[in-house]
């Protein structure tokens, strides 16, 4: 009867993390295209809804009474499990991402290398999705994704162990109270724009789309698939967009803390603040994703490898100095 | 000139103007419209839909003379005529397959009674394909709906012609 009744307050918890995630990744998908459009000075969706807001229900809606096309030669099995693993996996990262400080649905003390195994893993459902479909553009497009999302996972790596130096603990809860005194966007500026650059490469989203090239690849990976299991692949994506977002405000913009610890901000609950992060760095990527030119595939790889990883390497090493010159490590 | 670009590069300078330029162009007027609510202006010379006008006291006005069925490049008219009681010559049938129609207006152009114009409607699409085979009651009819329009623009386009 416990086990039952902990069983219960689990899913109770977890429902109450992945409603609202899933819900706004549908609103993120409005607000991406809102201000796209806006860019552009289009209106985007406005229809359905108050500012068509419900734009993405809808189409959830059509997505979910529209026909599932298996291709004849396709791997069955490997095709339909692939947009399953990319949008659990999307998801299940949710679970160490700390609203505030008891807020956390997994607060374990490994929980930035969790995240970090996590989006490693996401490569898979992509590589899945493009090899079961037995096809020559979505076998292309995922195999440059999978080299572009290992490439960049280097760097991200690399710019977590300079926090890491900085806060002597792999815990995000831990991470984020160390930037009290000062947000580590400030002193590790540079760190900051390379990791959301690599975000961006490694969530596959212009600039470095490059798996999806509309005008190379069809639609890359995602070619042969439609109705539902398109939809999962196209809210994994998000889902995996949302978290980067919050990595990013976790690690660098101070998570849930306000700017400043005085009257008007400290009104402001603590998970309002991480969504406002969030939201920011989103707002952000929908901006870069109107103004930036796709990258060609040469000179991503060029980026990853020759430019974003030396640097952060050096910094690393220029942090750890710096440190140890200071007496500045963390000791507990 | 190579440091130059080189700082340009490491600091992301071309990126940050596009992105101030971008967000200043966020808040200027849209260029487009609500379409179903509201809808772009169209010239008095818009090919649409065609229609067959009569005269004010309710006579066709087609005399069948079939200049537009022979100039037709799609040749998606036919006429079939006798002669009325009166003596006058009319049709009996008048037939436009919409969908073999390339929308050129050498109907119109051609027609000496104005009988067959294009009107300003674009919007009659169907869901079947036997829908847009026009007979002459659906083009009369089409001409009754839209006769005010379709004389305004005439009028309008005279002086150019």
């Amino acid at each position: 009867m416990e086990y039952l009744n902990i069983l219960f307050s689990e899913t109770y918890k977890i429902l109450f993390l992945l409603l609202p995630v899933l819900v706004s990744v549908a609103m993120i998908v409005w607000l991406d295209r809102r201000i796209w459009a806006f860019v552009q000075k289009r209106k985007g969706p406005n229809v359905v809804g108050p500012f068509g807001l419900l734009q993405s229900l809808a189409d959830a809606l059509k997505y979910i009474f529209k026909e599932i096309i298996i291709p004849a030669s396709s791997n069955k099995i490997i095709f339909i499990l692939a947009p399953v693993v990319t949008m659990t996996l999307a998801l299940v990262a949710w679970a160490v991402i700390p609203f505030s400080e008891d807020f956390v649905l997994a607060d374990i003390n490994v929980g930035i290398l969790y995240i970090f195994a996590i989006s490693s893993l996401g490569v898979y459902g992509i590589i899945m999705g493009g090899w079961a479909s037995n096809s020559k553009y979505p076998f292309l497009g995922s195999i440059r994704s999978a080299a572009q999302m290992v490439s960049y996972e280097v760097s991200i790596g690399v710019i977590i162990i300079n926090v890491l130096l900085c806060v002597g603990s792999l815990n995000l809860g831990d991470i984020v109270l160390a930037q009290e005194k000062i947000w580590f966007v400030v002193p590790l500026f540079p760190m900051f724009v390379i990791f959301f650059i690599s975000a961006l490469a490694e969530t596959n989203r212009p600039p470095f789309d490059l798996p999806e090239a509309e005008a190379e690849l069809v639609s890359g990976y995602q070619t042969e698939y439609s109705g539902m299991m398109y939809a999962m692949f196209w809210l994994g994506e998000y889902a995996n967009i949302l978290l980067m977002c919050a990595l990013g405000s976790i690690l660098f913009l101070g998570g849930w803390l306000s700017p400043l610890d005085i009257f008007p901000f400290t009104m402001i609950p603590d998970p309002l603040w991480l969504i406002i992060k969030i939201l920011f760095l989103f707002v952000l990527f929908a901006l870069v994703k109107a103004i930036v030119p796709r990258y060609r595939y040469d000179q991503l790889m060029r980026l990853g490898w020759k430019v974003f990883l030396p640097i952060s390497l050096i910094w690393v090493v220029l942090t750890s100095g710096y440190l140890m010159y200071f007496d500045l490590l963390p000791k507990n | 000139m190579k440091i130059s670009r080189f700082l340009k590069t490491v600091f992301m300078l071309d990126f940050l103007r596009g992105l101030i330029i971008a967000i200043k162009e966020m808040f200027k007027p849209k260029k487009t419209i609500n379409y179903p609510f509201e809808k772009g202006k169209i010239s008095p010379r818009f090919r649409g839909e065609h229609a067959l006008r009569r005269y004010p006291n309710g006579e066709e006005r087609c005399i069948a003379c079939k200049l537009c069925e022979a100039v037709c490049p799609a040749q998606a008219i036919t006429i079939e005529s006798s002669e009325r009681q009166d003596g006058s010559r009319k049709t009996t049938r008048y037939d436009i397959d919409m969908l073999k129609c390339i929308y050129c207006g050498l109907c119109e152009e051609s027609c000496p009674v104005d009988a067959i114009v294009q009107g300003p409607n674009f919007e009659f699409a169907t869901e079947t394909r036997e829908e847009l085979y026009y007979t002459k009651e659906k083009l009369l009819e089409n001409g009754d709906r839209w006769e005010s329009v379709l004389a305004a623009n005439i009028k309008a386009d005279n002086p150019h012609r």
